[in-house]
């Protein structure tokens, strides 16, 4: 990436007040440049990333073994699931990752009003997704009776381990959606920053870093689609 | 690199005025009290850690005497009166029954296990003695992300105090481990749920410290620092996160799953529903095993620094101790198994066999070549070099009786009794606390400037570790014996073993509060320490005691390994403390 020199920009008196804020910005003093932060703060995302590898996997690994232990009760209920609805929520998703990327792109050129656009696509993406899944998914299912455990009380179930299924996919796809608010969250707030012309082509950490988030959640969803979804 | 101020930003220029002391305070009580609650400066945020983690040590503590003085004697029917019920009075008013008597046993042996694993140990090392020195021993100004260091810390609090109202309140009674169905059925309901989530909310600041650690490792070393000039403290810890942030998300799945378990009845861990409660012990321990070395590790480092430094000699072996720790954070990941031998298949039980005596061998190569590091050295015997001389006693005790745990034929006899208890106290406290306290007496005189009284402190060590034997050896006895586990009441043939066993627990008791004298003696009255009162060679002796706020004036440039003795004469060094040896003449050189 090309040479940061933010060390020299903010000598007092010289006018540099009416320089946008990503050209204000200066690195933390423990380090000795701004590629260095940069550098670091990819390497403290990705090992962040890997985090939510493991906590996933955790999920992955319950949905295994349940496969193995009640293959049909799994696969009972993963035909109440609606593909179509999946694959829209997949394909808002996709989206979301492509316009997230576009931004911080749009950011390195210094093209701030398509990184503005981009950005509120994503976070309209996202919320479409959470729509979506709750009043298509979670509240049709919930209310006839397809509940996780104990609560499951669905009259016409076939499979006498279906509550596990209802578990399962409660849990993995409800911390996924936890996830996903967690993401707008963190949007919202590069809306506001990126309003304030705080990323630019010289500092652009936080839009690297939420945009890197972005995907793994995306990611985790293009694994859970298909478990849930399509595999019978 | 060859030029010393590479970063103009260290010298004293403007905006960086300030070289003073780090605990210097520049305001009044109260904005010094603000001060710290929101410095971001890794040798604070250490110290507090250090205050935080002993405090929840304290506490642990004082849970361990209640167990020993329950135990002192079986819980009876004597003449139609119940006695042997030490503890009873936590958890009823009216009359003392066996059932009270168990009920209050296995609470306050729950509080014991949980504030000791996942509030004291866990943290222990590396976020305090670990924060305020990985930075200083790279060279660097401060950790990588310093907002995320204080974040950790306030994490910590919020989940510690979590974890203790839920013990406050009573009613927790699952063992630190959680085990279902024990802990969807048993204990009040809001408690049992705060004490989980506790363990889940720690698991963040865990990963948070870890994944600072890592970053600063690999972003922030000196000029002229490559992999293999760093101490061995640093690859311990950085051996150490690794397994932070790749095993705690495992921990954290399991305890939301196990909280809607016990909110929803989901029916993952439960076999009425179709659940597996096996699968909890497996997720359980897929991070609990690899975090035994998040224990040990840190320990391991701290002996490998204070060794070298008091026996003014080259480390023997450095590679193969660096190397050591990384072999043992990768086959950590594969030994979970262990813990549960009865309750899995007998090929599992053999590969998990196999590989818990693999992990053993990274392990025997540290501690021979620590003794190794012994040989021709010029021995100190100042208090934390006697710790170490307790850690390699102790800790070699604790690995092998490892052995026989990891041996499927002769733990059919002995798990879940007390040879395990002793096993694993052998290695977390003889190993651990044994380190931290080595540690904490090595680095005391730079974290607060102030020297400790040296004969109070070996006081101090030789009560700890005479109590220590005392209290856990003869759990050995009773274990091999039969004594299982986790019992509030027992045979009375045992009762002599258990005496001794409670007696060694109040010497042990009273060594720390010797400790705790000695410090604070040191603390208000100690004489001043000097710059590099043990003649120690990483780059944390480099700077002034206590360290200035930035650590350093310039940028440390190294010039010398951490362990040149032979080579180097150690910076700041004053001779009237410890005099160096005399260097061997010069023909004398082979």
């Amino acid at each position: 990436m090309a040479t940061i020199d933010t060390q020299h920009t903010d000598l007092p008196g010289t006018g540099d007040e009416k320089l946008p804020l990503w050209q204000r910005y200066k690195h933390g003093h423990h380090w000795r440049n701004a590629d260095d932060e940069f550098d670091a703060a990819k390497i403290g995302i990705w090992l962040f990333l890997s985090t939510e590898v493991l906590l996933f996997s955790g999920m992955f690994c319950t949905y295994a073994i349940f496969r193995l232990m009640y293959p049909e009760s799994i696969a009972a209920g993963s035909g109440y699931l609606d593909w179509r609805w999946g694959t829209l929520n997949t394909v808002i998703l996709l989206l979301s990752s492509f316009t997230m990327a576009m931004a911080i792109r749009n950011v390195q050129l210094d093209q701030q009003k398509w990184a503005r656009i981009n950005l509120l696509i994503t976070l309209f993406c996202a919320a479409a997704f959470l729509a979506i899944k709750v009043i298509f998914e979670y509240i049709p299912k919930w209310s006839v009776g397809k509940r996780p455990g104990a609560l499951f009380n669905y009259p016409f179930a076939t499979e006498s381990h279906e509550s596990v299924w209802w578990g399962i996919y409660y849990v993995s796809t409800g911390i996924h959606a936890v996830h996903v608010i967690g993401g707008m969250v963190m949007i919202s707030w590069l809306i506001y920053r990126q309003g304030k012309r705080a990323y630019g082509p010289t500092h652009y950490t936080k839009m690297e870093g939420v945009g890197l988030y972005w995907h793994i959640v995306d990611l985790v969803w293009i694994f859970l689609f298909p478990l849930l979804y399509l595999v019978h | 690199m060859t030029t010393v101020d590479s970063n103009p930003g260290t010298s004293a220029g403007p905006g960086h005025h300030d070289e003073g002391s780090y605990l210097n305070s520049k305001y009044g009580p109260i904005a010094t009290v603000w001060d710290w609650m929101t410095t971001v400066d890794h040798k604070k945020i250490g110290v507090m850690y250090l205050f935080a983690v002993l405090f929840m040590f304290f506490l642990g503590g004082v849970a361990a005497i209640g167990l020993r003085i329950e135990l002192l004697e079986p819980t009876r029917i004597v003449d139609g009166e119940v006695t042997g019920a030490a503890l009873s009075f936590l958890v009823t008013d009216g009359p003392v029954s066996q059932a009270s008597a168990g009920k209050a046993y296995n609470q306050v042996m729950t509080m014991h296990g949980a504030i000791m694993v996942f509030m004291f140990i866990i943290p222990g090392i590396p976020a305090s003695l670990g924060n305020f020195f990985l930075p200083l021993m790279l060279g660097a100004k401060d950790v990588a992300f310093p907002r995320l260091n204080l974040a950790s810390w306030y994490i910590y609090v919020f989940g510690s105090l979590f974890g203790v109202f839920a013990i406050a309140t009573g009613g927790v009674d699952t063992g630190w481990t959680f085990y279902t169905p024990y802990s969807t059925t048993t204990g009040g309901q809001p408690q049992v749920i705060a004490m989980v989530l506790a363990a889940f909310i720690l698991g963040f600041s865990s990963i948070f410290t870890g994944l600072n650690f890592i970053v600063t490792t690999h972003k922030l070393r000196a000029p002229g620092m490559g992999w293999f000039d760093m101490p061995l403290f640093i690859w311990a810890i950085y051996s150490t996160s690794i397994i932070q942030v790749l095993a705690t998300p495992v921990i954290g799945i399991t305890l939301l799953l196990l909280v809607f378990e016990r909110v929803l009845q989901i029916g993952i861990f439960d076999p009425g529903l179709g659940g597996d409660p096996v699968l909890f012990q497996h997720f359980f321990w897929f991070y609990s095993h690899p975090v035994v070395y998040v224990m040990i590790l840190p320990a391991m480092g701290i002996i490998s620094e204070v060794l070298a430094v008091h026996t003014r000699k080259r480390i023997f072996g450095y590679r193969a101790i660096a190397f050591s720790s990384l072999a043992i954070a990768a086959i950590s990941f594969l030994v979970w198994g262990h813990h549960m031998f009865t309750s899995q298949g007998e090929l599992a039980a053999m590969i998990f066999s196999f590989l818990t005596f693999f992990v053993a061998i990274p392990t025997a190569v540290k501690v021979f070549n620590w003794i190794s590091t012994l040989y021709k050295g010029s021995i100190t015997f100042t208090t934390p070099m006697l710790y170490v001389f307790s850690f390699l006693f102790l800790f070699s005790i604790g690995g092998l009786t490892g052995l026989p745990l990891g041996a499927l034929s002769t733990d059919l006899h002995l798990h879940d009794s007390y040879f395990v208890v002793a096993h694993f106290h052998y290695v977390m406290f003889g190993g651990t606390v044994i380190a931290l306290l080595a540690g904490m007496h090595h680095w005391w005189p730079k974290i607060f400037g102030r020297m400790y009284h040296e004969n109070g402190a070996r006081l101090g060590c030789l009560l700890v570790f005479v109590g220590f034997n005392v209290t856990f050896f003869t759990q050995f006895f009773l274990g091999t014996q039969g004594m299982p586990r986790r019992y509030a009441s027992y045979v009375d043939e045992f009762q002599i073993y258990h005496e001794i066993s409670s007696y060694g627990s109040f010497i042990l008791a009273l060594g720390f509060v010797v400790h705790l004298v000695v410090f604070l003696h040191s603390m208000f009255l100690g004489e001043k320490a000097t710059q590099n009162p043990w003649g120690g060679l990483t780059l944390e002796w480099e700077t002034a005691t206590p360290p200035i706020e930035h650590n350093f004036h310039h940028e440390p440039v190294l010039t010398h390994g951490p362990y040149d003795f032979d080579e180097v004469v150690p910076p700041g060094w004053d001779p009237k403390d410890y005099p160096l040896p005399e260097p061997p003449p010069e023909g004398s050189k082979h």
